[in-house]
């Protein structure tokens, strides 16, 4: 399953997205049932487009909680318009997802 | 039906595949350690406030910031901000207590509202502050959210 | 309904009063009329039954009502921080009378012997009746906090028990609480199951921790008498925080104003005449909330199990008036709202907070074989089976003073906890949580099982033994206090102060976080920040609680009282008070 789940449905001309992504968007400060610290990853960056258009870039720290939520509006997608999110964390990972407005 | 499936499918597909959005060239491994360090970090209010949105003068209003007022879980704090502003096109989520105060900076293409929900984390009782960029300048609003030991209730 | 006249008559000659005024009328108007509590002809077409926070008691007993509910900033003085003579005058109600004894604690153990027992549901379920009777369409709504905590018989069935008594007894429309504590899934198979086309439960303030979808109906309308009437729902906001989260992980609260508001609208658009909030706030969130949001007509409210007389009006946004209630507790009141709705408005009504007193009712006798057959099946809880009636009616010990918990600060019931964590787990204080419930021992009963269960039956009942710091328990009492005294109302939490063992301390509650207690002492000498001292506690809100010694707070308090059977409490722990002199929330214990 991709680690991006989102809905993205069309109403009175605004698409309202909402998104949750799971990653553990760990600080680096909490130590674990070892005794070490848990290295710090977290995402980093989030960008939603549609086609070529940028609609959201969000720029996120460890302060973000833990499997993080996100939801936005904006104008001017029809549907059937594929909506494409993606995100890169401090380590490089990354992921994305396609999702047609409904 | 027929449609949703192909979602489904192309989600999973790209979700086995770390690195996709890097590959694509959409995100370089590059970019994402110099932003992982941009404003993320210790400080007062109005530096954090300054490397972040380049300005730490703002004036309160326009902005709304919606939060629980005490907090089921200071790991998973719910906060919306909502500006009546036109022309936003920089928000930032700040919870002032915190060692590391910026939790998150949003940069709103053409046609996308001010208007944005996350979870953040906080440490203890502070206010959540949102600054809202536009044309004119920055604007704030602030919410107090208590963080508490719990219990005891009923 | 027959009442028991001639008893009736006895109590009142016993008391000495000619009569009684009834509560919510002035006192110019107040005619004293020597007849039937329970006779209240109609004030309208629109009827609203209403009781909360009986958590679980099911048979008549004793409930003290507090002699300290301290209101500052705004709520000063403010219904519902009046407590004995400074509620009986600002109500118009006479002392020593029958009402007098329901709302107050003057007198109470003289007057609790003269009266006799207030509650029960069997006691209930003829009152209701009687009430449908006159208000037919009359709907029948219950504020929640009906399984538990407190109640051994709906720990043991997981609430069961009162669910089958809240089917018998006609509940329309309900929302929750301590429903809650018995974990998501058991509200989840009671609402789709016992509940289905039967009652219905609501709230507008409990979400999917994901995705932000609501769990529940947030209001369902009704039809009286040809009106339609929304009831809408509001789950007590704190759950997760005040009780412990990991019994419904994946559910959300919060107050939710502008949910409220958007609520109330989007009702008023399907066709709502009349709104009403069946509410879990507490008195003071519900006040503001009323100022807050616009449409609504009345909150039924519960939580803070104040036993307000009369409704507060409040002024909302756009300058309509909100009837503000709270319904008391255990099973002790039942509120009766009769609106006059005409050309589309409501033109009058007329409010009742009729205490159930259990001598002056005859029990309904369908409810009463129930409650009798259903405490006398077999339960097996945590592994052990055994016969409910016979486990509760263990005598332990016998009370030589009265003892009760409600207050802000110990009660007596409160101290016997404390006592009994400190010797038992030996540890130099004690913690008990600020619990609303509980009921009444009157000096020379015993102390049966049941009684112990009234004050600690609860899903979570690990008793924890931990070291922490003079600091920390220092903050610890802050934090509570502030949930308890905060000026904004939004911010408090409910629930009563910390009980504490052992320790000493001042509080000024009209002081801001973190400058409310001062001068902690243990054994007479100043508690030392570094220093680090052993606690006892109970009702953790975690998972895995710290310090957890295995065993459970009923059988610590049980042992405790089977090791003395004479039970005195010398020593009553409450805190010095600063800053509170002459307010009306404060009397004499």
């Amino acid at each position: 399953m991709s680690s991006i789940r989102v809905r993205a449905q069309l109403k009175d001309g605004v698409t309202q997205v909402r998104t949750l992504i799971s990653h553990p968007m760990e600080t680096g400060q909490r130590t674990g049932s070892d005794g070490k610290k848990i290295p710090a990853h977290y995402i980093t960056k989030v960008q939603a487009r549609v086609g070529d258009r940028h609609v959201l870039t969000a720029h996120w720290g460890p302060g973000i909680s833990r499997n993080p939520y996100l939801s936005f509006e904006f104008e001017g997608a029809s549907a059937g318009d594929l909506l494409s999110l993606s995100w890169v964390d401090n380590l490089g990972e990354s992921d994305s997802t396609q999702v047609e407005i409904a | 039906m027929n449609s949703k499936r192909r979602v489904l499918l192309k989600g999973t597909l790209a979700a086995g595949t770390v690195g996709v959005a890097v590959g694509a060239g959409v995100l370089t491994p590059r970019n994402v350690l110099a932003e992982a360090r941009e404003a993320f970090q210790e400080g007062s209010m109005d530096e954090i406030l300054k490397s972040a949105l380049g300005s730490d003068h703002h004036e309160a209003g326009h902005v709304r910031v919606e939060a629980p007022n005490i907090a089921e879980n200071g790991a998973v704090v719910p906060v919306s901000v909502e500006s009546d502003l036109d022309g936003v096109t920089e928000i930032a989520i700040l919870a002032a207590a915190n060692s590391t105060p910026l939790t998150s900076r949003y940069e709103l293409g053409e046609g996308t509202r001010p208007k944005i929900s996350t979870r953040i984390k906080m440490g203890e009782t502070s206010d959540v502050v949102a600054v809202v960029k536009n044309g004119d300048g920055l604007y704030s609003g602030r919410k107090e959210v208590k963080v508490t030991v719990g219990g005891c209730g009923g | 309904m027959n009442l028991t006249r001639r008893e009736f008559l006895q109590v009142l000659a016993a008391a000495g009063a000619a009569g009684f005024t009834l509560p919510g009328t002035r006192p110019a108007r107040a005619a004293r009329i020597p007849t039937d509590p329970y006779e209240v002809p109609p004030g309208g077409n629109i009827s609203l039954l209403h009781f909360t926070d009986c958590h679980g008691q099911l048979l008549p007993l004793y409930f003290r009502e507090p002699h300290v509910n301290l209101g500052v900033g705004g709520m000063r003085g403010r219904p519902p921080h009046l407590v004995g003579e400074h509620l009986l005058r600002h109500y118009g109600i006479d002392h020593p009378s029958l009402h007098a004894h329901a709302y107050t604690h003057l007198d109470y153990t003289r007057l609790a012997e003269t009266y006799g027992r207030v509650g029960g549901f069997a006691h209930l379920a003829t009152l209701v009746k009687r009430m449908r009777e006159q208000r037919p369409g009359a709907l029948l709504l219950d504020g929640g906090d009906t399984w538990g905590g407190g109640s051994a018989t709906g720990l043991w069935t997981r609430g069961q028990d009162m669910v089958d008594a809240q089917l018998r007894l006609g509940v329309d429309v309900m929302t929750g609480h301590w429903e809650y504590t018995f974990g998501a899934d058991r509200v989840q198979e009671v609402v789709e199951n016992d509940y289905a086309g039967r009652i219905d439960f609501v709230a507008q303030n409990v979400t999917d921790a994901d995705w932000g979808d609501r769990i529940f109906r947030p209001y369902v309308i009704r039809e009286v008498n040809g009106v339609q009437v929304a009831v809408i729902g509001q789950s007590f906001p704190y759950t997760p925080i005040a009780n412990p989260r990991h019994l419904i992980p994946q559910w959300s609260f919060g107050i939710r104003d502008g949910e409220m508001q958007e609520t109330v609208r989007k009702a008023r658009h399907e066709g709502a005449e009349v709104v009403v909030l069946l509410s879990h706030n507490g008195m003071d969130v519900d006040i503001e909330l009323a100022r807050r949001v616009d449409g609504i007509d009345a909150i039924l409210g519960g939580h803070t199990h104040d036993a307000v007389p009369a409704p507060l009006p409040v002024k909302t946004p756009s300058g309509g008036t909100c009837l503000v209630t709270n319904g008391g507790s255990n099973g002790k009141f039942l509120g009766v709202l009769d609106l006059d709705f005409r050309d589309g408005a409501i033109r009058g009504y007329q409010y009742r907070l009729l205490p159930v007193f259990s001598e002056l009712i005859d029990p309904d006798r369908e409810m009463a074989a129930y409650i009798r057959e259903m405490r006398q099946q077999q339960v097996t809880f945590e592994g052990e089976t055994f016969p409910m009636e016979e486990r509760l009616g263990e005598e332990l010990a016998v009370s030589e003073d009265l003892l009760y918990r409600r207050g802000n600060f110990n009660g007596t019931f409160d101290q016997l906890i404390c006592d009994a964590l400190m010797e038992q787990v030996d540890a130099e204080i004690a913690f008990s949580p600020g619990f609303r419930w509980g009921t009444t021992v009157l000096p020379g009963m015993p102390i049966t099982f049941e009684h112990v269960m009234d004050h600690t039956a609860l899903t979570y009942p690990a008793v924890t033994r931990n070291e922490m710091s003079g600091r920390r328990i220092h903050q610890i009492l802050e934090d509570v206090a502030d949930n308890l005294f905060n000026k904004d109302p939004f911010y408090q939490q409910g629930g009563d102060m910390v009980r504490v063992g052992g320790l000493r301390y001042s509080i000024d509650p009209t002081r801001e976080m973190g400058e409310r207690i001062t001068d902690l002492e243990l054994n007479g000498k100043p508690l030392e920040p570094q220093r680090n001292y052993v606690v006892a506690g109970w009702a953790s809100v975690q998972e895995r609680p710290a310090g957890d010694t295995g065993r459970r707070i009923w059988d610590v308090v049980a042992d405790y009282l089977r090791d003395h059977r004479n039970v005195a409490i010398r020593h009553l722990n409450q805190p010095r008070l600063k800053g509170v002199a002459g307010n009306p929330g404060l009397g004499e214990a």
